[in-house]
């Protein structure tokens, strides 16, 4: 058989020398398709695709993909269509049929199969029915997802045939959507309009793009009518879930916010001291995270775990030192307090410069922070913020145990509320003050190693966020862990739907604005201390 | 009642609210009518009418939390009662005034803490205190004329504080202090003081020296005295006005409180 | 009827004596030749004249703080809005010679592709009009702010908070392009002030003199102020707001007078300022500046006045050497300023010399 076919390739060869001397397979079956694909015109490498996929070539989808990638070329010199890997100028070919190493030629040396974009979606559309086929669910579905993104009316056959066939109930749904997609372009109305009422959930784009044609253009005017109808529905809820999105980056700021504000809440509401230090606690904290990732770069997650008890301990030290050193000996002096702290400020940060250095450091992401939650094709949710918003609950829900349900916490409370009286009572309102001081700064380098997650770790980290926390604060009422939650939320939110308005400087500019003129009205917050006892 | 206040007050911008004849043709120059007002739910006073004569001397006595401070704080407009009325003489509502606007109509106020500025020395703080125009122009050029100079050195010799005039305040002994803000009422000129606990602090002697000065100044002032010691409110010997919970319990003089037996269960107990 | 106002003034009288030999001494001493050992550069004069515009923003910092009780960490506000007016009157003077050579438009409006010049710009072109602006402009800013501040009686640190978190939101404010004060770079390459050139020596002598009567006049009127009832009066809130009140003085007109009228001070020490370094830009609106004045009056002692020039001109001497000879080491020297001074030194420089008490302590 060989020798037949060799000779009928010889014979070819005589006849047609230009056209057999461009490819050479080892195959003739392959040839002529190979052959089209190199050299036709794109309509003719079309015909050739689809040829292709007659042939009993075994991995077929990686000779397609090849042709999309420019990973599968043509040696111009043996004619061979070969696999390509780059070897620094030069490119190192092997046989895409037998495997065969053909060693490293240069660059130059090789021409790829050219496509243009409708071929390339072609091509994809191919792949995808071969992945219909595939084994994978994960697999049939992402093939379903791309036919939804670019439908074509011969899809509906496509889908129609494997639908019974299907097993799982996600794909499922998908498939009977890309027929309904599909039938969008049917020439029968009523099935059009079938159509239309079966993707009316839907909020792909795809979906939304065949409808918006439909309502333009459909020469049926009920069609038309109809279309028009869902389109203005879909857009309503693309809006819902434009509000909802920023909702959650709303939150997810407000967290932040809220994280930053609690520690400072506690400190300032217990023992009426402004921290200026603050967020220098709250640096040392992300500092807290870089370190412990440098000490063990192969696994920044556990790392990243560990430096919240890391950062807890670090931060609520130093908070205590501070409170030991300085602030114990400027109590009914809140202004003094405030100049000293500043001063602590500014010496902390000159340590990070000196220390580790004046740059941004920077943090790693885990694997488990990054990427996003599909709700649905307009509505994304990044795991960070969701990490964050669950993160700040949970600190929160933490701190709200503490404070209620602990001896500590009883006696945090009691000396907020009357010092004189809790000493009286045998309350070690030293001891307190400093454990509080701790707790409150120890809360602000958990808080830091959130930060760090989300913004540049530098020794500016602080003085970036001092000024918010303050505000949240004072806006939710000073002494009221449930006010700072609900002030740090909703001016997140705030500011979020400002910004799409007044961009993100101005929509800062104007929540300060409105804070300074809320604490006008309400001096005492959102939720002041109530009483005769508060008026001191 | 509402019906009596409507006929007084037409236009409420028209009508100024500082003026200068405060009409006391009843001879009431102080009415508290039906006052309320609550903290966090705490009814601190409970609808309470309260009337001062012109020219008396008042004791107002009574428990722990009965509202005496509170209603001192209403009057000067330090607290805003949630509903009832507080008028100075018939024409000027306390309620729509600031705590300096009252003070400048005539009503003096002496904390249950002795206040005094503690760093000006008790000429300075005569001196502040005096009867005149307080606004920020006139207190800038404010110089003191010799008729100035003379009333303080009178108010200081009635209070016993000539040799420290120039003291500072705060080096002055707690009993001094009450008396340099009894001397800092008297400056103002004021039609009513309220006076917190004048004696608290203070020595036999001085007691009686207060006693003798309140007295004194019965008159030509309305006096409002709040006080705990009962020995003090006896040597007063004015009409007692009882509060208890936030509402007057019993008025006359210290005899006929005294025997009074819904006092008697308040102090007491059952 | 200024030995009126510095009766019982020692302090005041040695700053005064000080500061009028100075002003004197250093012109005369500029004239040396430069070999001379006792030679002061034009380059040390400009920095002293810097320094004394900084004595008079903390003279009107120690007025507010030391005598009001109002602790403002946004008095660096007043000063850069003082300097932007300034700014604004030296842009306008630049005329054709800027790079674009626009005789209309300032250069970085010309980068922007502005077309004409912002309402808000017109009318600095004439030297009046811009002074007066270098003191109505914070003048009224102060006025605002401190009516509604003052008014629903936010006092304490919740005051500081907010004065903080306005220079903060103006520093936001004056970085954007679009408010039309150039943005991050601000404004800068100033050419002249009524026809002088600012890089002649003559100019610089002139600017740094002025710079030293002024601070004189707002001496001795911060101290007419103080020794007045009104400064009484002042005294009397810082210690007892509510007493205050019960002798019938309205403590927020007082309160907002006095404010109002250190903000302006802060404003014309900023005009002072601006010409002297040559640039304005949005870091001055930075809350640490604002902090490191009130480190400044502290350093020096509160409610002295004198005490603020001595902080302001010892720190400032301080910093400018520090930076120099030990940069990394200025930020922990601050630090440790602030620490020390209020754990320390309550009483400041002023306090380790007088023991006076009374309204000066």
């Amino acid at each position: 058989m060989n020798i037949k076919i060799f000779f009928l390739i010889s014979l070819i060869l005589a006849v047609m020398p230009v056209h057999a001397a461009k490819i050479d397979t080892g195959n003739a079956a392959y040839d002529a398709v190979f052959e089209t694909l190199y050299s036709g015109s794109f309509d003719e490498k079309e015909k050739a695709l689809n040829d292709l996929m007659q042939t009993d070539i075994k991995d077929k989808k990686k000779i397609l993909e090849g042709i999309v990638n420019k990973t599968l070329m043509v040696h111009k010199k043996s004619k061979k269509v070969v696999w390509v890997e780059k070897q620094g100028s030069k490119f190192q070919m092997n046989d895409a049929f037998s495997g065969e190493d053909l060693g490293v030629d240069k660059k130059r040396k090789f021409k790829k199969f050219s496509i243009n974009n409708s071929l390339r979606s072609h091509v994809s559309a191919l792949i995808s029915t071969m992945d219909l086929d595939s084994e994978d669910v994960g697999m049939r579905l992402a093939a379903v997802n791309a036919m939804l993104a670019n439908p074509e009316p011969e899809h509906a056959a496509l889908l129609k045939s494997r639908l019974e066939k299907e097993p799982d109930n996600d794909v499922k749904t998908a498939m009977q959507l890309g027929i309904s997609l599909a039938n969008l372009g049917h020439e029968s109305s009523e099935i059009r309009m079938m159509a239309i009422k079966n993707v009316a959930d839907s909020l792909e784009p795809a979906v939304r793009n065949s409808l918006l044609k439909i309502a333009e253009n459909d020469p049926d005017k009920l069609v038309k009518q109809a279309a028009q109808k869902v389109v203005n529905a879909q857009e309503e809820r693309v809006k819902l879930f434009g509000y909802i999105e920023t909702l959650f980056f709303g939150l997810s700021l407000g967290s932040v916010l809220v994280l930053a504000a609690i520690g400072l809440a506690i400190t300032f509401g217990v023992m009426g001291v402004i921290n200026m230090a603050h967020g220098e606690l709250i640096m040392l904290g992300a500092y807290t995270t870089y370190l412990l990732q440098l000490a063990m770069p192969e696994s920044v997650g556990l790392a990243l775990v560990l430096s919240i008890p890391a950062a807890f301990i670090v931060s609520g030290l130093v908070g205590i030192g501070i409170e030991r050193s300085v602030i114990r000996f400027l109590y009914g002096r809140p202004l003094e307090t405030l100049l000293a702290t500043f001063g602590i400020s500014l010496i902390l940060q000159q340590v990070v410069r000196t220390v580790i250095s004046p740059q941004n450091v920077p943090v790693a992401n885990p694997e488990w922070m990054s990427g996003f939650f599909q709700v649905n094709s307009v509505l994304s949710i990044t795991y960070n913020r969701l990490y964050i918003i669950f993160f700040c609950l949970v600190v929160f829900a933490l701190l709200f145990f503490i404070l209620k349900k602990t001896r500590l916490g009883l006696e945090v409370r009691a000396v907020s509320q009357n010092r004189a009286m809790a000493r009286a009572m045998g309350i070690r309102s030293s001891r307190v003050d400093a454990m509080t001081f701790g707790l409150g700064s120890g809360i602000a380098g958990v808080a830091g190693v959130a930060l760090s997650q989300l913004t540049n770790v530098g020794p500016n980290l602080g003085q970036a966020y001092i000024v918010d926390s303050f505000m949240v604060v004072v806006f939710g009422g000073v002494g009221n862990l449930w006010g700072t939650l609900i002030g740090g939320m909703s001016l997140g939110v705030v500011n979020k739907f400002m910004e799409p308005w007044t961009g993100a400087v101005l929509a800062k500019i104007l929540v300060l604005v409105f804070i300074i003129l809320f604490i006008q009205k309400r001096p005492r917050g959102l939720f002041p201390q109530k009483g005769r006892a508060a008026e001191g | 009642m509402s019906d009596l206040l409507q006929k007084d007050r037409v236009y409420d911008f028209l009508v100024p609210k500082v003026v200068d004849d405060l009409d006391l043709s009843h001879g009431t120059v102080l009415y508290m009518e039906g006052v309320s007002v609550s903290f966090d739910g705490f009814k601190a006073i409970n609808d309470l009418n309260f009337y001062v004569d012109s020219g008396e001397l008042r004791c107002v006595i009574g428990p722990n939390g009965a509202g005496k401070t509170t209603m001192m704080d209403i009057i000067t407009g330090k607290t805003r009662p949630d509903q009832g009325a507080v008028w100075f003489g018939r024409r000027m509502n306390l309620l729509r005034m600031s705590e300096p606007e009252i003070a400048q109509a005539g009503i003096g106020r002496k904390f249950q803490k002795p206040t005094v500025f503690e760093y000006h020395t008790v000429f300075e703080n005569l001196e502040m205190s005096m009867a005149g125009p307080k606004g920020v122009w006139p207190t800038l050029v404010a110089r003191l004329n010799t008729e100035q100079h003379d009333r303080i050195e009178q108010v200081a010799e009635t209070i016993g504080l000539t040799e420290h005039m120039n003291r500072s305040a705060g080096l002055l002994s707690h009993g001094q202090k009450q008396w340099l803000e009894i001397g800092m009422l008297l400056m103002q000129n004021p039609l009513m003081l309220l006076v917190d606990e004048p004696a608290a602090g203070m020595t036999h002697q001085e007691m009686d020296r207060t006693v003798e000065l309140l007295t004194s100044l019965a008159g030509q002032h309305s006096v409002v005295v709040v006080e705990h010691d009962m020995d003090f409110v006896r040597a007063l010997n004015s009409r007692v006005t009882v509060l208890h919970q936030g509402t007057v319990l019993a008025e006359g003089n210290m005899d006929q409180v005294q025997n009074d037996p819904r006092v008697i269960e308040v102090y007491l107990g059952e | 009827m200024i030995l009126r106002v510095l009766k019982n003034d020692l302090g005041g009288k040695i700053f005064l004596l000080v500061l009028m030999t100075v002003l004197i001494a250093v012109p005369l001493l500029n004239q040396l030749p430069s070999e001379s050992p006792f030679h002061i550069s034009i380059y040390t004069v400009t920095l002293l004249g810097k320094y004394l515009t900084y004595a008079l923003l903390a003279v009107a910092v120690d007025l507010v703080w030391g005598y009001l009780g109002i602790l403002s960490l946004g008095h660096a506000a007043f000063f850069a809005l003082g300097g932007y007016a300034m700014g604004m009157y030296l842009m306008r003077q630049i005329g054709d010679r800027g790079v674009y050579g626009n005789p209309e438009l300032p250069d970085f409006m010309v980068f922007l592709n502005w077309q004409e010049l912002p309402w808000f710009w017109q009318g600095f072109d004439n030297f009046g009009f811009a002074m007066l602006m270098v003191m109505v402009v914070p003048g009224l800013l102060a006025f605002v702010f401190g009516w509604f501040a003052f008014r629903s009686r936010v006092t304490g640190v919740y005051l500081s908070i907010i004065t903080q978190a306005l220079t903060y939101a103006l520093m936001l404010a004056f970085f954007r392009n679009e408010m039309g004060f150039g943005g991050n770079n601000g404004l800068t390459d100033f050419k002249d002030i009524l026809g002088f050139s600012l890089q002649a020596d003559s100019t610089r002598l002139g600017l740094f003199v002025i710079s030293g009567v002024v601070l004189a006049l707002g001496y001795l009127s911060c101290r007419a102020l103080v020794k007045s009832r009104l400064g009484k009066v002042a005294v009397a809130i810082r210690d007892a707001e509510d007493r205050t009140r019960f002798i019938g003085y309205k403590v927020e007109h007082v309160k907002l007078a006095i404010f109002t009228f250190s903000a302006v001070l802060a404003g014309i020490a900023g005009a002072l300022y601006v010409p002297q370094v040559g640039i304005i830009n949005p870091g001055e609106f930075q809350p640490l500046n604002s902090i490191e004045v009130v480190v400044w009056v502290a350093m020096g002692g509160r409610a002295t006045l004198y005490g603020a020039v001595i902080g302001a001109v010892g720190v400032n001497y301080a910093k400018t050497w520090f930076t120099a000879a030990f940069p990394e080491i200025w930020l922990f020297a601050l630090g440790g300023l602030f620490v020390l001074v209020t754990l320390l030194m309550p009483k400041g420089i002023a306090g380790l010399f007088s023991r006076k008490k009374g309204g000066e302590s």
